[in-house]
């Protein structure tokens, strides 16, 4: 079984995170698309941190018998991979139009220098 | 057709935002240009891959040539930003798919036109069972969830928060110029069209099927934005700062 400490523990950090995310939006620091992961992330660890059947359930079917709360790690661990692999696509999209933009100010420069 | 004398006198643009829209936009074009010959029609091209561009500007249209996809909001708001610089009195807005027929535009304008509203929204389902409009059933539901969510935050009945079919006054413009939601961005505009105390009002239009081509919403994607747009909206009410500061961002 999970020590009440961790669970308590894992709850409200993840919770904090929860509550970190929707001030960011709030503060428009943050916008809703790449919001949306994190949330998820947040909310997916408060709810197995605090319902300590499931969380113990779960290392059941995962064949984790000593310790639990090791399923917190796992989860946490995969939604950071998926929050990361999400970022690169999303700079890699960037860099993209970046250099599109260059091009486009490049072609603009030019028609309007040779036109005066 | 005879458009209202009140409108002769303003300065007047159509904003057509459109994305692939080779097929339709030339049409929209010509019956934009067939409701009111003295209207400004800029055509939005949100990063087409088809000669949308070159069939707006071969009818005369100006064209804004978005280097890359920005999505609907970002198109829309560019529009935007062209009529508060150029100091246009009244904006409409129309979709390059040819869903929104120009023909009801005198409808869409008059709460303008008589200083009723700041935003006037064609409503596909203000005049209940005219004409039935047809959708996917997801995204029937989605339009209906959604209309009820805002209208009970607004208080005020609204049951078409994702029409683009729309027409605005100088304030109108200057709040969408300053800012405006990105995605799928009518649903949360409206809300915020109320947190700044401007007037909105709906009036019945018939949207038709769309021309050739395909729309840009897919099944999976309508409820991808449900969820960022109540997010969107529930974050947003909690908002102080309604506007942000020009370079913030």
């Amino acid at each position: 079984m999970t020590p009440l400490a961790v669970s308590i523990a894992g709850a409200i950090a993840s919770f904090m995170l929860v509550l970190v995310v929707l001030e960011l939006i709030r503060s428009r620091r943050l916008r809703e698309r790449y919001a949306l992961l994190w949330l998820v992330t947040g909310i997916a660890l408060t709810v197995l941190s605090a319902w300590r059947e499931g969380l113990n359930t779960i290392a059941g079917w995962l064949g984790v018998r000593s310790y639990p709360p090791a399923v917190l790690f796992a989860v946490g661990l995969l939604f950071i991979l998926a929050v990361l692999l999400h970022y690169s696509t999303v700079i890699s999209r960037l860099s993209d139009q970046n250099v599109l933009l260059a091009q486009r100010l490049a072609l603009l420069e030019e028609q309007s220098t040779t036109s005066l | 057709m005879t458009i209202d004398p009140r409108l002769r006198e303003l300065r007047r643009v159509a904003i057509v935002p459109a994305l692939n829209e080779v097929e339709n936009i030339g049409r929209v074009i010509d019956e934009l240009r067939a409701f009111d010959p003295g209207l400004e029609i800029v055509v939005v091209d949100d990063g087409s891959l088809d000669g949308t561009a070159r069939a707006a500007a071969a009818k005369g249209a100006r064209v804004l040539r978005l280097p890359f996809n920005l999505g609907i909001g970002g198109a829309v708001q560019t529009g935007f930003r062209f009529a508060f610089e150029n100091d246009f009195d009244i904006a409409v807005r129309v979709d390059g798919d040819g869903q929104h027929d120009p023909a009801q535009l005198d409808r869409v304008l008059a709460p303008v036109l008589s200083g009723e509203a700041d935003i006037v929204v064609g409503s596909r389902f203000a005049a209940m069972g005219a004409n039935g409009y047809r959708s996917s059933r997801t995204r029937r539901i989605g339009i209906r969830l959604l209309a009820g969510v805002v209208s009970r935050i607004v208080g005020q009945r609204v049951t078409d928060t994702t029409s683009g079919f729309q027409a605005l006054n100088r304030e109108g413009i200057a709040l969408f110029a300053r800012d405006y939601p990105h995605d799928y961005p009518e649903v949360e505009a409206t809300v915020m069209v109320f947190r700044h105390r401007l007037r909105l009002v709906e009036v019945p239009v018939e949207m038709r099927e769309r021309g050739g081509g395909r729309s840009s919403i897919t099944a999976l994607r309508s409820i991808y934005y449900m969820v960022k747009v109540l997010l969107a909206i529930f974050v947003g009410l909690f908002r102080r700062n309604v506007v942000p500061q020009e370079g913030s961002e």
